[in-house]
């Protein structure tokens, strides 16, 4: 096996495109599970650790662009403020240890239905900044992943980074486990409130071949919530959202849950989110432009 | 391939390294140190784990190439840390070579936090890393921080206080009937027998 070690970004491409078999490796939290199974044999691993593009973030315009080898530790201790949803989630992701070294561009890579970053991004509107040699393209998120375990990447593609626009609104993540800490989404949920243009964004994991949004759900709420007036939640409106929400999924039964069990815990965690989503927004009724 | 990479202060190399191998299996079967665990291979048992640049990870979970040119310390370096977090004199005169043990070690064992052991070297760093960012954590602090640590023994009550212990603030009996409930008690253990086995 060889192990290649690009330390900048040029150099990674090059090597990706040289060898598009070779595996490429962040924080190794899902490659070394399989390597030290023998699940994978890679003829070589394209360890990205010393490309120091990959772990910075800033703003590009009015989007943040976050590298691809950013740690989840990281987005909870730096971005935490201006991608709450985001830093939710990172925050459920296994064990201080693995939140230590596994990446969003990991979670990206391994393009697993049941990976906790991708609701949020998806609620969020993110872009997935993708480059090889041949040039960059940004893909949304919700085109980036093609099925199970599978995305949008080209043998000799790697992932940049994410653009995401810092929340202008509450934003919440929910996730089931089969308990509370180290687990695996059984199903999980993120909303984003858009208060300023009346938008709300929403992501589904864990309930379908991929993380998905819950368009029509999302379309409710744009109309129907009381924008103006951020009065209380009528019912009525929390209960269809919860039914759209669960409509949207296409779950199936495994080891984790029944498909039946995840539409149901995806409306209720729908329900919750919102009601503290809208919670958060009510409260911050009369600062200058809301919570943003 | 050949590894250089600084481990608890001092400069190792390893050479004929595969590379798809963890810093874990470089750690204890070429350099020698034993102290990190091989209990599951799959980052769900924390028993191997160690400072890697300062922060604490999974060993098996780092290729060793990734660790080329970097730090690592091990609970075997721990003694030698300097800790910011704990009070000066932590468990001192506890026992005769207590001089050689890391305050946080000292606190395990005068909890009574060591029963198989094999835990135990991970868990230590754990909360000596805790104890660096927050050295008066509440409860649940200590058990979101320990959450990727599994004990096959204690049921969590004796390590939680150890943690206690270490940073002064044990009470002076566990509350009875004390619950662990948010650390991972119910979890499936590591498969099978430990490999590598305690030495
Ligand atoms: C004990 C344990 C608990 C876990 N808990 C959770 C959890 O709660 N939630 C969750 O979502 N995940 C969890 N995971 C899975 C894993 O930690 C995440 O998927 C993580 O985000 C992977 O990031 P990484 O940097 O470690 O990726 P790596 O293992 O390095 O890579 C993962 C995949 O992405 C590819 N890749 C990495 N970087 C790039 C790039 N820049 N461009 C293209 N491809 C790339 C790799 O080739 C590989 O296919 C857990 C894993 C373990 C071991
Ligand atoms: S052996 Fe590394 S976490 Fe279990
Ligand atoms: S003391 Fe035996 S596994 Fe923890």
């Amino acid at each position: 096996m060889e192990f290649l070690q690009p330390s900048s970004w040029s150099d990674a491409l090059a090597a990706k495109a040289a060898r598009p078999d070779a595996v490429p490796i962040a924080g190794g939290t899902d490659v070394m599970v399989e390597l030290n199974f023998d699940r994978r044999r890679p003829p070589a691993l394209l360890d990205l650790t010393r490309v120091g593009a990959l772990t910075e973030w800033g703003y590009d315009g009015d989007l943040l662009r976050v590298g691809a080898g950013v740690s989840y530790r990281r987005i909870i201790d730096e971005l935490g403020g201006v991608l709450p949803g985001l830093a939710m989630a990172a925050r459920t992701v296994g064990s201080p240890q693995i939140r230590n070294r596994g990446t969003v561009g990991g979670n990206l890579g391994s393009a697993s239905p049941a990976g906790d970053a991708h609701p949020p991004l998806l609620a969020t509107d993110a872009l997935v900044e993708v480059a090889s040699v041949r040039g960059t393209r940004t893909v949304p998120v919700d085109e980036f992943f093609t099925g199970p375990k599978r995305s949008v990447l080209a043998p000799d593609e790697l992932i940049a980074a994410f653009l995401v626009a810092p929340a202008a609104g509450p934003q919440q993540f929910a996730k089931i486990g089969t308990r509370n800490a180290m687990v695996i989404a059984v199903c999980s949920f993120a909303v984003a409130l858009h208060p300023a243009t009346r938008r709300v964004g929403t992501g589904i994991g864990s309930a379908a071949p991929t993380p998905l949004r819950a368009h029509q759900a999302e379309e409710l709420l744009a109309a129907e919530l009381p924008w103006h007036s951020r009065g209380s939640l009528p019912a009525p409106l929390v209960r269809r959202f919860g039914e759209l929400v669960a409509g949207a999924a296409a779950p199936i039964d495994d080891v984790r849950g029944t498909a039946a069990y995840r539409r149901q815990a995806l409306a209720v965690l729908a329900r919750r989110t919102l009601g503290w989503a809208w919670a958060q927004l009510s409260a911050s009724q009369g600062e200058p432009g809301g919570r943003s | 391939m050949r590894i250089t990479c600084t481990v608890n202060g001092e400069r190792h190399e390893a050479d004929d390294v595969w590379p798809g191998e963890s810093l874990l299996h470089v750690l204890r079967e070429r350099l020698a140190l034993p102290g990190a665990k091989n209990a599951c291979e799959q980052g769900e048992c924390g028993s191997c784990t160690v400072y890697l640049d300062g922060l604490p990870v999974c060993a098996c979970l780092v290729a060793a190439g990734q660790a080329q040119g970097r730090t690592v310390i091990t609970v075997e370096g721990l003694p030698a840390e300097v800790h910011p977090g704990l009070p000066a004199g932590t468990g001192e005169g506890l026992f005769a070579d207590a001089g050689a043990l890391d305050p946080v070690q000292r606190a395990f064992i005068e909890a009574g936090a060591v029963q198989c052991g094999f835990c135990t070297p991970g868990l230590v760093v754990a909360v000596h890393d805790l104890l660096a960012r927050n050295p008066r954590p509440a409860d649940p602090d200590i058990r979101e921080a320990l959450a990727g640590n599994l004990c096959r023994c204690t049921g969590y009550e004796k390590i939680l206080e150890a943690v206690r212990l270490a940073t002064g603030s044990a009470r002076v009996a566990p509350a009875e009937g004390a619950q662990a409930g948010g650390l991972p008690a119910q979890r499936t253990p590591p498969q099978g027998p430990p490999a590598g086995g305690a030495e």
